[in-house]
């Protein structure tokens, strides 16, 4: 994208004045340089998203932004059910609920060098993962119903980690007001055999190191210190969120909103038959993925038993970056409650906002940036500032710079994996010509997105994770 | 990345595991992959709109897995209708995406059957093994993102879209 083609409101805020159907302006948080790189796509994608009806204050796009679906990913729209306010299945993502949870151990980098290779291979073999790969748990009809009303708390009442975990949870990990009568039997049916599972593409389960902390006030709060081990397991709703969203994305193409600039951006009033039924199933597959990464993080502790068994592994965080949240945000000098869509997008409480946990009130809340199996991830924490600039929002991971087909031309899978071990990173993996794709060359610095995040004010770096043990999916 | 129809592929008409008559020849069939930001493009070409819908789910199976590794052990019949063509290449594409992840298949060969806006679809595979099948990706679902059916002047069929991978 031509940054000359944007308003510059400073170095870090881009414009696109409201023109044509545009009810709002357009507004890009990143520098010159991410401008630059970004997709021509997103402008138009985010003019788009701003002529939709009740979108409040602006249509945002993070720094990491790119082409998505309608909605540019590391896009935010919030919008007024009151204002004839429209939900999207696009502007959600057919992975909802996608996100990345971080866990904090008791171990540092030199109690792990010894057992690095052990643990690679525990959690290679406790946690499935890949195409076509399946779960040790069968839910009947009832517990499915329970688990997509239940989410994470469900997957603790049943066993799978502690009821402390769900204090560093999203919505304590339960979306209220999921309706599994919504979600359709061949939903159910696609996720028969995949809870606990991790899935593929850019989803991994990593070991990794605090190499640098960035800010030490709320590194101790977090519990994060220099060399310390962190484990992040990046994933979503599995099979039946992607169900959900083909579901809705069909019929909200058939009897959704009209007009629409282009059949992507398809979507439903708020105040509809529809648009409540996907948002009763949408909410059901959040709780689908909640559950999800909860089972995980117990196959991951059990895993880290069975070669370290004093280790304690407590959650840090758990943040989704494919949702539609109702959020009480200031619009005009009053407050509203929006729905505000987050596709690719983390929310970013800053301090002292209520629905975080006593232990962060000070320092606001966590916001897990995922990078690639060579390089960094990152750490952040919500600013104040960020409810202003984009209600309450930072981006979500590094972004594609090339496509697939691209990556999968320019490396070898085995080579990426060698090179990598030369480097201190062990890979494991059921797809070779998945590691290819997802080679680290493949995606823009994550550095630069974490970087612009914090210069635009959007949220706060507190620390950056480099990778040891990477499990692809 | 393109290829061409029955290059390693055999589409065979009948049904049950075993191929019955010859294969059909289509030389001027073909599937290409284009790029999308994160996901990935599926475009198929031929001479009617049923050949381009079938070489189209070829490159959908690519996406995942090579293609030419797949054996044609099984065959899964699905039906489809949509309200207009371009939303009926979507269903056909979701409809393979389904039965891939809930029958842990992946299927190499696909034939189609077209009466209006509705389809019958014959795919023809085998259960992933993703070492031998060289497995990539999940696919999560097709998007209306670059849908296009369309026939040119020559009387070449296209259709495409991206997939949420």
């Amino acid at each position: 994208m031509d940054p000359q083609s944007l308003l510059c409101y400073s170095d870090f805020e881009w414009w696109i004045k409201p023109t044509g159907q545009m009810r709002v302006p357009a507004i890009i948080y990143a520098d010159k340089q991410l401008i630059s790189d970004m997709d021509e796509k997103v402008r138009e994608q985010l003019i788009n998203v701003a002529a939709l009806p009740g979108i409040q204050r602006a249509a945002y796009a993070m720094p990491d932004a790119h082409w998505g679906y309608g909605f540019p990913i590391g896009g935010v729209a919030a919008f007024d059910p009151n204002e004839g306010g429209v939900i999207s299945a696009g502007g959600v993502g057919f992975d909802i609920s996608c996100g990345v949870r971080a866990l904090q151990t008791t171990l540092t980098a030199n109690d792990l060098e010894a057992q690095k290779e052990e643990l690679a291979e525990a959690l290679f073999k406790g946690v499935p993962a890949g195409v076509g790969s399946t779960g040790a748990i069968r839910l009947n009809e009832q517990e499915m119903d329970d688990m997509l009303c239940g989410g994470a708390q469900w997957a603790v009442e049943q066993g799978y980690g502690n009821p402390a975990d769900l204090d560093r949870t999203e919505e304590r990990g339960r979306a209220i007001g999921a309706q599994p009568e919504c979600v359709s039997r061949e939903a159910k049916k696609r996720q028969c055999e995949e809870m606990g599972t991790l899935g593929s593409g850019n989803h991994y389960l990593e070991v990794q190191r605090v190499a640098q902390i960035f800010d030490a006030v709320a590194a101790e709060a977090m519990g994060l210190h220099e060399n310390d081990i962190v484990v992040s397991i990046h994933c979503g709703s599995r099979g039946l969120g992607h169900q959900v969203g083909t579901d809705y994305l069909k019929s909200m193409v058939v009897q959704g909103y009209r007009p629409i600039p282009d059949r992507e951006l398809a979507c439903a009033p708020i105040h509809s038959e529809l648009g409540q039924h996907y948002l009763g199933a949408m909410r059901a597959a959040t709780n689908c993925a909640l559950a999800n990464r909860q089972i995980i993080t117990h196959l991951v502790r059990g895993a880290f038993h069975q070669i370290l068994p004093d280790v304690k592994l407590t959650l840090l965080y758990d943040v989704s970056h494919n949702t539609c949240k109702i959020e009480k945000h200031s619009v005009d000098g009053g407050h509203r409650e929006l729905f505000v869509h987050r596709k690719g997008a983390t929310r970013a409480f800053g301090p002292g906002h209520p629905d975080l946990p006593t232990s962060l009130q000070a320092v606001g809340q966590p916001v897990l940036i995922g990078g690639t199996m060579g390089t960094e991830s990152y750490i952040l924490a919500g600013t104040k500032q960020s409810e202003k600039l984009a209600f309450s929002s930072a981006c979500h991971g590094a972004g594609r710079a090339m496509s697939r087909t691209q990556a999968t031309h320019r490396w070898q899978g085995r080579q990426i994996i060698e090179e990598l071990r030369n480097r201190g990173v062990l890979i494991r993996t059921r797809s070779i010509r998945g590691v290819a794709e997802e080679a680290p060359g493949a995606y823009k610095d994550v550095n630069a997105v974490a970087a612009a995040a914090e210069q635009a004010n959007l949220a706060r770096r507190v620390a950056r994770l480099v990778p040891i043990i990477c499990v692809k999916g | 990345m393109a290829n061409e129809a029955n290059a390693g592929i055999t589409v065979y008409k009948g049904s049950g595991n075993k191929p019955v008559g010859p294969p059909i020849e289509r030389k001027m069939a073909r599937w290409e992959h284009f790029s999308h930001g994160s996901d990935i493009g599926v475009r198929g070409i031929g001479r009617s709109v049923e050949e381009a819908f079938e070489q189209v789910a070829v490159a959908l199976t690519a996406a995942v897995a090579d293609v030419t590794a797949i054996e044609q052990q099984e065959k899964i019949e699905v039906h489809c209708e949509a309200p207009d063509m371009e939303l009926l290449l979507v269903s056909w594409l979701n409809a393979i995406i389904y039965e891939m992840a809930v029958r842990k298949m992946l299927f190499g060969a696909f034939r189609i059957v077209l009466a209006g806006c509705s389809l019958t679809g014959t795919l023809a595979g085998e259960r992933v093994d993703p070492e031998r099948h060289r497995v990539a990706v999940e696919a999560k679902g097709a998007t209306v993102t670059e849908l296009k059916v369309t026939c040119d002047q020559d009387g070449q069929w296209l259709a495409q879209c991206v997939i949420d991978v």
